[in-house]
């Protein structure tokens, strides 16, 4: 009777427990992106014609960055991701914490088209990004660099920066007519980080902060400022839907998101078969004509719409006083700098 | 002869089986609650347990730098480290290079200074190439970068070195441990913690107060009012408590936006000028906690509330109180165990948030959580999470403890 009432009460368990563990078993390729109009981009570009192409069903997932489900599914032995967009910072942490497969440049066909400088040793660059000062030329015509940025008289106003240290400092030192090539000698000692901070003072009760990379762009649309640090993808997406925002290209902050796959995964093979293809010449120029990111294939830049070029980050006229992140730098320093950051923000 | 047998198997038939048929109601009984004891350790007692044990877990440079863990232990901590330590480092740096508890150890070096991190990986990379050092190992790594030749440097790397740490904690206290071993406050422009600590219990509170000053006259509502009115109010109660939270919260930015609903009502009527500052501060978190938590309150109040008679009242006033003498003197301690479940309730669920300050909160309304979920997402500083999550904690079981002593831990649980 009680063995009976028992088998009863632990059957649902142990099926339960067989569901959970046999759904496991038969796990399509899976690719996590940032989301949003990015990653809608990625389904165009990528996605579809890969698994097209393959045959193969591939499974979309997105996140907001963060390596900590990396770090947890490592530690777990169950990786469920196969190939994964990150910046640059967390890439670095979590390859130096060995949470990343070392990429390995053989498997890649298109290893010599990459440009050198996004060749990482656990990624490759899946396109460069940038982050540009954005406004309404309607309501804020003439602002042409981050000094008036900060030039409240003139252009009265709040003005979206995000919530972040990590080039939000740079912006300042910029500014503050710090040159991009001695900006990471500046903000490297407690000086520089001062300065940094005193140039905020001057405009933080008129700064409204940001988090996700679709809030300025909303903002901006709304009124609530009038102008902000914006993702140039986003910006050219808004005025794709009817928007006619500028962006300013002189002094815009760059960097790279790569293509990675963590470690553990049991699809290694197929993984680096989707990577390959992200990172050839064709996929590349649909995903920079749908999205205007820089691309980072050499062989793709040539291929691109002319009339997208000048969209691009990576445009020889855009590059023109930009700034590249530092990842070294933020990836020794951020811990403590975001945390001055965050207090002096709370005040 | 007869009788004793048939007694005798009476009473073998009667005590032995009540014996165990006791036996097992009281195994199905285990056997029913094993789910939920189960369930309470797997999702409840580990991960606290895990979460506390984190906050003072220190076992990254140990794991990567056994050699020199072992060499700090012996070292008195003054100045510089004998040689010894330093041909340990590079042997331990020279067998964990490129090995993934190098970088774990890089990165908990840095929490002690900024930098560490690469000085650790730039000296494993340099080291490697020296196979005989030609004047000592202390030489060679003061030659690959200064900071080897610094004492700082040798006292963060000892206090790093145990297998368990006050750091953390001390941290998430805006305590420093210096170069002496002596705790100390941390420099002013990096105090954080302690300010947003009273702030989440501040914003607590006052959400707790707002909840009860609505709450309450709505739950006497709720009883007191016509059955068809009253279950229309309660599914207004209960309305928020079935939508999800963000939901929620974004509808209040449209609500309360300076474009937004409430504004343009105001403005058009001509009550104000201009659009009035609602939302993204204080007024506006707490506008959107309080509609959130309000359940949390009311429910239990009303519970309570439900079980008490009218007639207590009618008593009262038969014995010529005043309305207002019998509420106070006979009503509301009758109410009390639901106010102080009700209150309990709110603020523990209320110190937890992050999601809605982060949203409509302005950038002074941080909570505690922002930064547990911060460290915890974004720099797997799983240690200052911990530790973080650890004091919250603290400050909810001593405030608990408050409360059950003066109003008694069962009649909250409403088991009195």
């Amino acid at each position: 009777m009680t063995t009976r009432r028992a088998g009863r009460l632990c059957a649902p368990i142990v099926f339960a427990i067989l569901i959970a563990s046999g759904s496991s078993h038969a796990r399509d390729l899976t690719v996590v992106g940032f989301g949003g109009s990015l990653q809608d981009a990625m389904r165009t570009a990528y996605f579809e014609p890969f698994s097209k192409r393959s045959g193969a069903p591939l499974i979309e997932e997105s996140y907001t960055g963060g390596i900590a489900k990396l770090k947890a599914m490592n530690q777990s032995r169950t990786v469920t991701w196969d190939v994964l967009q990150m910046d640059e910072n967390e890439m670095t942490l979590a390859c130096d914490e060995g949470l990343l497969e070392p990429f390995d440049w053989k498997s890649q066909p298109n290893a010599a088209d990459i440009i050198p400088q996004v060749k990482a040793p656990c990624g490759v660059g899946a396109f460069v990004w940038s982050k540009v000062l954005a406004f309404d030329p309607a309501k804020t015509p003439g602002v042409k660099s981050w000094a008036d940025f900060w030039d409240l008289k003139r252009w009265p106003g709040e003005r979206g920066l995000r919530k972040q240290a990590r080039m939000t400092l740079e912006i300042a030192l910029l500014a503050d007519g710090v040159a991009p090539d001695k900006l990471y000698e500046t903000l490297g000692t407690k000086a520089g980080v001062d300065r940094a901070f005193a140039k905020l003072d001057q405009i933080k009760p008129h700064i409204r902060w940001w988090v996700s990379g679709a809030q300025p762009v909303e903002w901006l649309a709304a009124g609530n400022v009038v102008m902000t640090s914006a993702y140039n993808g986003r910006v050219a997406a808004a005025n794709k839907d009817g928007r006619s925002f500028t962006m300013l290209w002189t002094q815009q902050l760059y960097s790279a998101d790569y293509w990675t796959i963590p470690k553990g995964t049991d699809k290694l093979a197929a993984a680096r078969e989707l990577v390959a293809y992200m990172t050839s010449a064709d996929a590349q120029k649909r995903f920079a004509e749908t999205i205007p990111y820089g691309v980072t294939n050499g062989r793709a830049s040539a291929l691109i719409d002319p009339k997208v070029q000048p969209d691009l980050p990576t445009a020889s006229q855009n590059m023109a006083g930009a700034l590249m992140i530092d990842t070294p730098f933020w990836v020794n320093n951020e811990d403590e700098l975001q945390q001055r950051f965050e207090r002096w923000v709370a005040q | 002869m007869a009788t004793t047998t048939e007694a005798m198997d009476g009473a073998s038939a009667l005590t032995p089986p009540s014996l165990s048929s006791r036996a097992k109601a009281r195994m199905v009984s285990a056997l029913l609650i094993a789910p939920l004891i189960l369930f309470l350790t797997l999702v409840f007692v580990l991960p606290l347990g895990g979460m506390l044990v984190h906050a003072v877990e220190n076992g990254e440079v140990g794991a990567a730098l056994p050699g020199v863990a072992a060499e700090m232990r012996g070292w008195t901590g003054e100045g510089l480290p004998p040689e010894s330590a330093y041909a340990a480092l590079a042997r331990d740096l020279k067998a964990a290079y490129g090995e993934p508890r190098l970088g774990e150890a890089s990165r908990r070096l840095n929490y002690e200074r900024s930098g560490y991190r690469a000085l650790l990986t730039r000296t494993a990379r340099s080291v490697r190439a020296i196979d005989r050092p030609q004047a000592g190992w202390a030489a060679e790594l003061t030659a690959i970068d200064p900071r080897w030749g610094e004492p700082a440097t040798w006292a963060a790397l000892r206090r790093a070195s145990p297998p368990l740490t006050p750091y953390y904690l001390l941290t998430a206290l805006d305590l420093r441990m210096d170069n002496n071993g002596s705790i100390a406050r941390a420099p002013a422009e990096e105090r954080i913690y302690i300010d947003t600590l009273g702030r989440t219990l501040w914003i607590g509170f006052v959400t707790t107060l707002l909840c009860l000053v609505l709450g309450f006259p709505l739950a006497h509502a709720l009883v007191s009012l016509p059955r068809g009115f009253a279950s229309v109010l309660m599914v207004c109660v209960l309305l928020p408590f079935w939508t999800s939270l963000l939901v929620r919260t974004s509808a209040w930015i449209v609500v309360l936006q300076k474009e937004g609903v409430l504004n343009g009502l105001l403005t058009r009527l001509g009550i104000v000028d201009a659009p009035l500052e609602l939302v993204f501060n204080r007024f506006g978190l707490y506008v959107a906690m309080v509609h959130i938590l309000l359940p949390f309150m009311i429910l239990p109040i009303l519970s309570v509330m439900k079980g008490i008679s009218p007639s207590y009242m009618r008593a009262s006033a038969s014995l010529g109180a005043h309305p207002a003498v019998g509420f106070l003197k006979v009503y509301l301690p009758m109410t009390l165990p639901g106010v102080g479940a009700g209150c309990l309730m709110t603020f523990i669920i209320g110190v937890g948030y992050y999601i809605t300050p982060s949203l409509v909160g302005g950038a002074r309304d941080q909570m505690t959580s922002y930064f547990i979920a911060y460290y915890a997402n974004t720099t797997i500083n799983w240690g200052l999470s911990s530790a973080l999550g650890a004091i919250l904690l603290a400050c909810i079981m001593l405030l608990y403890a408050t409360v059950g002593r003066l109003i008694g831990v069962g009649r909250i649980a409403g088991i009195q």
